[in-house]
Formats: structure tokens, C-alpha cells, sequence
């Protein structure tokens, strides 16, 4: 661990901080990560989404080095590490269980890196006090994980894996255990950490809004090939493939004669819900026709779900019987006399209906 | 039915339940353990070779003055420490293989190779190894092309044999607490940069410490009472076991005496575990 760890004099240009090349990983005859090509640039707040099984842990392990990849290359901060094993790599992970040793206490826990690093223990007992202090646990030092929250240990394993500033920390599902509240706290918390210590986050997650709000890129997974790869804007916007367009956010995928109805062109398409704008069909005809460049099919409402902020609308299109979920804010004054039932005019400018390779 | 009927019928069930081993527990256990303790304050006319009836400590005076009584004792006890630490040794990488690597048809295979001992007889086994330290026994032609000998008959054979016989005994404790450590612990200690041998020292002795102790606690009292072995392949050597074997014709009193001096080791033995927390679990 040669390299420099003193905040803010990292190097100015972006260096990589994980490269994997063709990375592959068979378990039997299971093929769990498929060529995987991915840069991670130094900083990043990186997020691998997929759904389970997606390969997604698979491709963490790999990376900390407790998988050997079947054929690949893994690099971290530029050097070959894929024959190394996990203690000679500058990674530290937070487990989903968060694999805390029951034995020691907070304190050792957190030390214990330094510790078989060789620091001495006045040294390590104040940077374990000051990494504690980063998760706001400053006074927990003498306990044991036993007599922790679920929270708090998910904050002491942060603290134990931040303690020496690796160049890297993975983050295994790391919020899955927590209720809503605390998991919404935590994503806050971890996002400003990540930004102070400038460190490298690479998390694992199933959950597209963590990604999508946490990260400055993401990969998605699917079927253990990396399907897509960019800024939660983009892949949200522009999803390259009808898998991404249905896992990250919900949307509107419609193909074949649907397609040629409701676009007026063949392919596959993603639409999302809050771009279609919904009026009741007697408003919409008292108001004149729509503007230029948009569509519009009319349907009748056939479900209404009221989701606090927004209002959430199933509508059978009259014409082919295919069905749009469109989603409306309740800004004030905006309500929608509408009920199931009620025939509806939906509209949406033509190049919201963004075409997805099937 | 009303609950006060209920209540005592569940207690008259208790009762019927715990009963018989409780009088078993309480009369022929500790019963006869107490008979024996008595026995050593009386005394033997060394004439009629009677016991005599009288109260007095001459014997437990006898234990702590004789050297002889002394060396024994000592000796006893480092054959029981020396058997504990051996197997000790031999179930960690043992019952670490065990638990963590062989996958499940070696583990089985191997649980059965550890447990089967356990079903023979002890005097099979203590016979089999007098045969194989004989003089032109296994032991012997296996090391014969290495230039060396076997240990022969006595205290090495004894300690060595006792070994064996208690093995599994700290090998299944050991398997158990390895089994139940969560693969994360190892990989977290890893991926905090620590290899192997960290890791076994910090994150897995820890951890097994419990079920070492637990373990030892049959290796060491087993060892302390036991007086055939010796007395197969231990040739000459004199251990609490067999002294007290020989006395009992000779002096059932000063038998009785010196058989409590591995119920008091034994006793403290446990004190001393249960102080480092490995009964807690019990």
C-alpha cells in the first residue's frame, strides 16, 4: 500500500480505480458473471444493480478477490490483481451480514485492520475512535456487536473497513437488512461519507432507487452480462435494452402491432408512465387538439391507485385493448376528476417513446 | 378441567418423569461416590488385611507425605495435560479439514473414520496398539527402514495410546464450533488483510475456544482416571489409575484416598474452564 492516503491530494486527473477485462466466472455448468468489461474511475460512487441472481455478488466477490474468475482480468488502481488473494488486495468489503467477530469488541473490531497491519495499539486505538467517530459511534468502543442494532452494526462495519482508507470499499447489499427509515437515513449517510473521504464505493444492490440516488454511475446486470452501463439520468432516459427499461424504473414497454399503433413505427419501445399526460376526453375536446409532434390514444381508466404524491392510472386503450400505466403528481389544484371508467385522452411527445433493442 | 387440576396433574407427571433418574442420580451416583469417600478415613489392620472401622486421616496424611504418593500424582497429571495438548493439536487441522474444506462424501467418510473407534471396544483398541508397539510389531517395522524405534512399553506408549483413545472426543466439540463460524468471519478477516495464520489465531482459535476447552475437559479427566492402558502398554509405569487398581485388594482405605485425588483435579479442572466462560453454553 504504497500509495498516497492523505484526503485531497489524490491525483488531479481521474485515475481507474477497478478495470475488469472479459471477466468470466462458470460455478459447474452455471455461467454466474459473462464477459464483464468495466472502469471504474478513482472517486466514483459506482453501483452494481441487477436482480438476484444476476451475478451481481458474484462479480463484488470477484473483485475482492474471495472468487477466482474462471478466465478474465481483474485491476485495481492499474496493477494485475486477479491471482491475488483478498489480504493483498487494497479492497475492503461490508458484508450484507456484516460479518462482525463476536469475540472482540467495537473497538477491536474496527482496529482490526491495523492491527495485522502492524500499528501500534495507542495509534490504532485513536484511528478506530476517529473512524467511529465518522459513523457517529464514538461512544460504542467498548461494546460488543452482540449489544449493537441492526444499524449500529452496519455502521461499525463501515467504520472496521474505512479505518485504513482502502482504495476501494464494496458494499454487499449493505442496507438490505434495514427498515425503510434507517435504509433512506444510511443512503444519505453513506453518499456524504463517500464524498469526504473521497474513497471509491463500488455497491451491490437490487434496488434501482438506491442506485439510481446513490450513485454517480451504474452498471446494470442482467443474467450475468453487464447490460448497460452510465449515469442514473442516462440509463433511466435511455435504457439500452427492453431488460434495463423494465428493471430500472417502471415503464411502458410496448412491441409489435402495439408498437405500430401507439408510435406509428415497428420495434420495441419504452415509454415512461409520467411522460404520458392523461385528460379526461370531454376536457381534452373542449381544449382544441394537442400540440404538433405529439400522440395521442384515447382509453378508458380501468384502475386508479393514489400513491400519496402521485396518482398512479391503468387505462385500456380502445383501440387494440393494450394497457399504460401513466403516473400524474398531485400538484395543487391539478386533481383529476376521473374514475375508473372514465374515458381518457392520453398524450405523450414522440420522442418520450424511446426505442429499446428487444 | 379446572386449572388447578391440570397444574397438578402436569406436576404429578413431572414428578414421574424425574424420579427414576434422579434416585439413580442421587443413590447409586453420588451414592456411591460418597461410600468411597467415606471408606478413605478408615483403615486397614495390617495383619488380617481387615478394614477397621475407625475414623482418622491416616491415609490423606500418607497421600501428602510419601514422596512416592507426590511423583505419582505429578506424573498422572502431565500424562493428562501431554494426552489434552496432543489431541488438541490433532483435531484443530483435523476438524478445521472436516468442517471447512472436504466437501460431502470426504466428510462423511471422515466422520465415520473418527467415530467408529468410538464403537469398538476400549480393550480391543488398548490390546491392538500392545500388539503393534510389541517388539516386532507395526510400529517398529514402519520405522525400522528410517533408522528408528518405536517407543516400546511404558510412559510415551501410555501417553500415546491415551491419545488416541480420547481423540474423538475433542475432534467432534472442535467439528462443531468450526461448522457453526460463518464463512464471512474468515473472508471479512481476509479481506481486512490478514492471511492465514492471522487469521486462525484471531478470528478462528477464538471462536473454537469454547469447544477446545469442552473437549479437553473429557481428554484431561479421562486420561487422570484411567488405569488399563497403562497397565497394557504402560509396562512399568505406575499412574494413579493402575496404583489405586492394585491397592484396592491390598487397602481398600488408602485406595479410596488416593481416588480422590483426581475427583479434586478433575474439580478444579472444571472450576478453571468454567472461569475462561466454556460451560456457558452448557
Amino acid at each position: 500500500m504504497a500509495e498516497d492516503k492523505t484526503p485531497g491530494t489524490r491525483p488531479a486527473p481521474p485515475a481507474t480505480a477497478v478495470r475488469l477485462t472479459a471477466l468470466t466466472k462458470d460455478f459447474g455448468t452455471v455461467r454466474a458473471v459473462d464477459h464483464a468489461e468495466l472502469a471504474i474511475q478513482e472517486g466514483e460512487f459506482f453501483s452494481l444493480l441487477g436482480p438476484s441472481g444476476s451475478g451481481k455478488s458474484t462479480l463484488l466477490r470477484l473483485i475482492a478477490g474471495f472468487e477466482r474468475p474462471t478466465s478474465g482480468r481483474v485491476e485495481l488502481a492499474g496493477r494485475d490483481v486477479t491471482a491475488l488473494p483478498p489480504h493483498r488486495r487494497d479492497v475492503h468489503t461490508v458484508f450484507q451480514d456484516y460479518a462482525l467477530f463476536p469475540h472482540m469488541t467495537v473497538e477491536q473490531n474496527v482496529g482490526y485492520a491495523l492491527r495485522v497491519a502492524g500499528v501500534r495499539k495507542d495509534e490504532r486505538r485513536a484511528r478506530a475512535r476517529e473512524a467511529l467517530a465518522t459513523v457517529r459511534l464514538e461512544d460504542y468502543g467498548a461494546r460488543r456487536p452482540a449489544q449493537l442494532s441492526g444499524g449500529q452494526r452496519q455502521r461499525v462495519a463501515l467504520a472496521r473497513a474505512l479505518v485504513d482508507r482502502p482504495g476501494l470499499l464494496l458494499l454487499d447489499e449493505p442496507l438490505g437488512a434495514l427498515d425503510l427509515k434507517l435504509r433512506q437515513e444510511m443512503q444519505t449517510e453513506l453518499k456524504q461519507i463517500q464524498r469526504t473521504t473521497g474513497i471509491t464505493f463500488l455497491l451491490v444492490t437490487h434496488d434501482q432507487e438506491e442506485a439510481l440516488t446513490m450513485s454517480d454511475r451504474l452498471a446494470v446486470l442482467d443474467g450475468g452480462r453487464i447490460a448497460q452501463t452510465g449515469p442514473p439520468q442516462e440509463i433511466y432516459d435511455r435504457p439500452a435494452t427492453a431488460f434495463v427499461a423494465g428493471f430500472v424504473g417502471v415503464t411502458n414497454l410496448v412491441r409489435g402491432a402495439a408498437a405500430q399503433r401507439l408510435t406509428g413505427r415497428p420495434g420495441t419501445y419504452s415509454i415512461r408512465p409520467e411522460r404520458i399526460r392523461i385528460t379526461p376526453l370531454d376536457e381534452w375536446d373542449r381544449a382544441g387538439t394537442g400540440s404538433p409532434g405529439e400522440r395521442s390514444v384515447t382509453g378508458r381508466i380501468t384502475d386508479i391507485a393514489h400513491a400519496g404524491p402521485h396518482t398512479r392510472f391503468r387505462v385500456r386503450l380502445d383501440e387494440g385493448g393494450d394497457r399504460l400505466t401513466v403516473l400524474r403528481l398531485n400538484t395543487s389544484g391539478s386533481a383529476l376528476p376521473a374514475r375508473a371508467d372514465t374515458p381518457v385522452r392520453l398524450a405523450w411527445d414522440a420522442d418520450d417513446a424511446y426505442p429499446v433493442p428487444s | 378441567m379446572p386449572a388447578g387440576t391440570s397444574r397438578t396433574g402436569a406436576r404429578l407427571r413431572l414428578a414421574a418423569l424425574l424420579t427414576p433418574p434422579l434416585l439413580w442420580l442421587g443413590l447409586a451416583y453420588l451414592g456411591s461416590l460418597a461410600v468411597l469417600l467415606l471408606s478413605a478415613f478408615w483403615t486397614t489392620d495390617s495383619f488380617t488385611s481387615d478394614v477397621v472401622h475407625i475414623w482418622n486421616t491416616d491415609n490423606f496424611r500418607t497421600l501428602l507425605t510419601d514422596p512416592v504418593y507426590r511423583t505419582i500424582t505429578l506424573r498422572t497429571l502431565g500424562v493428562a495435560v501431554a494426552v489434552t495438548l496432543i489431541d488438541a493439536l490433532l483435531a484443530l487441522p483435523m476438524a478445521f479439514f472436516m468442517a471447512r474444506v472436504a466437501s460431502g462424501r470426504w466428510r462423511r467418510a471422515l466422520f465415520v473414520a473418527v467415530l467408529m473407534p468410538l464403537w469398538a471396544g476400549y480393550l480391543v483398541k488398548a490390546y491392538a496398539w500392545r500388539v503393534m508397539l510389541g517388539e516386532h510389531g507395526l510400529v517398529n517395522a514402519v520405522l525400522a527402514p528410517l533408522g528408528l524405534t518405536g517407543p516400546g512399553y511404558g510412559l510415551p506408549a501410555a501417553v500415546l495410546v491415551l491419545a488416541y483413545l480420547w481423540l474423538p472426543y475433542m475432534i467432534l466439540p472442535v467439528f462443531a464450533a468450526l461448522e457453526r463460524l460463518p464463512t464471512p468471519h474468515l473472508e471479512a478477516s481476509a479481506d481486512l488483510g490478514a492471511g492465514a495464520w492471522r487469521t486462525l489465531r484471531l478470528v478462528v482459535l477464538p471462536a473454537v475456544r469454547p469447544a477446545l476447552l469442552a473437549g479437553s475437559v473429557f481428554t484431561f479427566s479421562l486420561s487422570l482416571g484411567d488405569y488399563l492402558t497403562v497397565q497394557i502398554v504402560g509396562g512399568r509405569t505406575q499412574l494413579l489409575g493402575n496404583v489405586i487398581a492394585s491397592q484396592v485388594t491390598l487397602d481398600l482405605p488408602l485406595a479410596a484416598a488416593l481416588s480422590a485425588v483426581p475427583v479434586v483435579l478433575v474439580v478444579c479442572y472444571l472450576a478453571a474452564v468454567r472461569r475462561a466462560g466454556a460451560l456457558d453454553s452448557l
